[in-house]
């Protein structure tokens, strides 16, 4: 948001004592008091606050789960399963960090398709977009080798799987591969590393996480209707309206989350990986934690050589082709127009691709065999499509709906449209654009 | 000063190519231990070759032992897998070259050359798919041989990878009979 100057004034002796020295309170009340926000934020916009206490929550338990387990491959299993039974309400606190691993994810996903949906990646949001990018790959990165500390038969067979794409590049795929694994295959040297990073790395998403917020507060939110703020009466200040939504937002969010935790909190798992890690037996069906599963049924839908690249690295290829879509999302989408409400054939291609990577999530769950092979590699076809051609394509060729001159008005213009309300009822800032 | 000619390369560019030359190598030589300890140590590297003993496989059964890590099958094969592995033409096969670490690396992926001479029967065979690792079964799938349950990769009798998403034969390690009922791997 282009704020002008601070309107912090200390009240006390105190704060005037502190904000001479070291504006913190000063940089607080900017940020998360008086900051401006887009009067017209739907619920969509509060998983940007869900998921930083997703992550506070996942430090916090993943810190005290390592003062119970050993990463040691002969110790590993035995220790997790001891925090179940043994330490006190070390059932709670596991069944918080694994569930909570799931929860960060599908916060990520909606929060995601969010800004795909309203286009919050368009300039001047490109670098916050990246960021964003960057977070996710640091959290894939961390739920994989998370998922690798227990020890089981998913655990060890899945890192057999993902380190195995390294060794698909040609020449020194076989030696980064064994750099990565500390060996010739996944041991007791791989788990005493990546649980060392699996520590480090949620620091790093910390790290990001701020700059990700920098860059926010320099360009200001989105909204809905993609119209950059123009004048004050488009925004409300974040505290209270931003800070109540997000905590209601959060608080329904964490019920979703609790219900797991205590009634289906083996439901996101696989029953598997409670059998201890054989390395001379695969189990019959190899499937990846289910966030996941989309890029994993990419993964298999290759089952072909194109000219000189086999099979394997063309999986591979596509599978980090997909994530790396995300990155040049702000400059595939030729449209001027930021928000789908204003962009009706861009609305329809938004809800296929969602139908699109729910359908390759599924078909990741399901064996590489028969029709699923042809299904995920039409999905495949379509996902790679949306990105490049749809996105551009469209942006040229679409006729976008009228827009508002500003917020404010496409606020009063919508609630004049709802007949149901009484004429006075105030511009609620909850409103969907 | 002015007299001097700034394009021209002088001691003060010297100076500064060479010591940002010294801050680059030494950076490298300063990170290379980082990289080095990831590699595998000692210990792993030492788990060079096994011995087994074959004597009690009939044709038809195998075993498996664990060599650097990973599963190596040693199967004793029936008469009619060694047929159905002869039969295959070298044109079907998705990857042509034999794999085998005893012979040279462009030689034809024949039944023959899948093993080693004078001991047709015997396959022996770093099982893990060439895909992403998996372990494959072993007598599944469609051509009688290795399925592998992760990414649907069949082999067939030979271990030579006919359809599915791996790219090569599975490979062959080093190894010698050093009796009529002892292999040497590694």
């Amino acid at each position: 948001m282009s704020e002008g100057h601070s309107t912090y004034t200390p009240k006390t002796g105190l704060g005037r004592w502190f904000d001479a020295r070291m504006p913190l309170p000063r940089l607080v009340y900017d940020s998360f008091v008086a900051y401006p926000v887009p009067r017209n934020l739907n619920y969509a916009w509060t998983f940007g606050g869900i998921l930083s206490i997703m992550l506070v929550a996942q430090i916090l338990t993943g810190i005290v789960l390592a003062m119970h387990y050993t990463a040691d491959t002969n110790l590993a299993f035995g220790s997790v399963e001891k925090i179940m039974r043994d330490v006190n309400s070390g059932w709670l606190l596991r069944y918080l960090h694994s569930n909570g691993a799931s929860f960060f994810f599908v916060a990520v996903y909606i929060h995601i398709f969010r800004g795909l949906y309203y286009g919050s990646y368009k300039a001047p949001r490109e670098l916050l977009w990246i960021l964003g990018c960057i977070i996710y790959l640091l959290m894939m990165a961390t739920g994989f080798m998370g998922y690798v500390l227990p020890w089981g038969q998913m655990s060890f067979w899945g890192a057999t799987v993902i380190t195995g794409f390294f060794s698909a590049i040609p020449l020194v795929g076989d030696w980064i591969q064994q750099l990565l694994l500390g060996g010739f295959a996944v041991d007791n040297p791989t788990l005493n590393r990546f649980f060392s990073l699996h520590y480090l790395l949620p620091f790093m998403i910390a790290g990001v996480v701020v700059l990700h917020v920098w860059a926010l507060h320099v360009v200001g939110q989105s909204n809905p209707t993609g119209i950059e703020v123009k004048s004050k009466t488009d925004t409300v200040a974040f505290t209270p309206y931003a800070t109540i939504k997000d905590a209601f937002g959060m608080i329904v969010f964490l019920f979703v989350f609790a219900y797991f935790v205590f009634y289906l909190p083996n439901y996101l798992g696989h029953p598997d990986n409670y059998t201890v890690a054989n390395p001379l037996k695969t189990p019959a069906h190899i499937v990846p934690e289910w966030y996941f599963l989309p890029f994993y049924a990419i993964l298999r839908a290759i089952t072909f050589n194109v000219g000189p690249i086999n099979s394997k690295l063309g999986g591979v290829l596509c599978m980090f082709g997909a994530i790396a879509m995300l990155f040049l999302v702000p400059w595939l989408d030729t449209s001027k127009v930021r928000s789908a409400v204003y962009r009706p054939w861009y609305k329809l291609f938004f809800w296929l691709f969602v139908v699109d990577a729910i359908l390759l999530g599924w078909l990741g769950s399901q064996p590489a065999e028969g029709s699923y092979v042809f299904m995920a590699q039409m999905a495949t076809l379509f996902y790679f499509a949306f990105f490049l051609i749809v996105l551009p394509v469209l942006g040229l060729i679409e006729t976008p709906r009228r827009l508002p001159n500003s917020i404010t008005e496409a606020v009063l213009e919508k609630n004049k449209g709802g007949s149901g309300h009484p004429a006075g009822a105030t511009a609620a800032p909850e409103t969907k654009g | 000063m002015s007299a001097t000619d700034i394009h021209d390369p002088n001691r003060r560019d010297f100076l500064y190519v060479a010591t940002g030359m010294a801050a680059v190598v030494g950076a490298g030589a300063f990170a290379w231990p980082f990289i080095d300890q990831m590699r595998p140590d000692a210990s792993t590297l030492a788990l060079a070759s096994v011995e087994v003993d074959v004597s009690s496989l009939t044709p038809g059964m195998s075993l498996i032992v664990k060599w650097r890590g990973k599963p190596v099958v040693v199967r004793n094969r029936t008469e009619q897998e060694m047929k159905d592995g002869e039969a295959v033409k070298l044109a079907d096969l998705k990857d042509p070259i034999a794999r085998n670490a005893n012979l040279p690396a462009d030689a034809p992926a024949t039944d023959a050359n899948r093993t080693t001479p004078g001991k047709e029967a015997w396959m022996v065979m770093v099982q893990v798919c060439t895909h992403l690792g998996c372990i494959p079964l072993g007598q599944e799938g469609d051509f009688g041989g290795w399925f592998c349950p992760c990414h649907g990769s069949q082999y067939d009798t030979a271990g030579r990878i006919r359809k599915g998403p791996a790219p090569e034969n599975m490979a062959v390690p080093v190894f010698k009979f050093i009796s009529d009922t002892k292999i040497l791997i590694g």
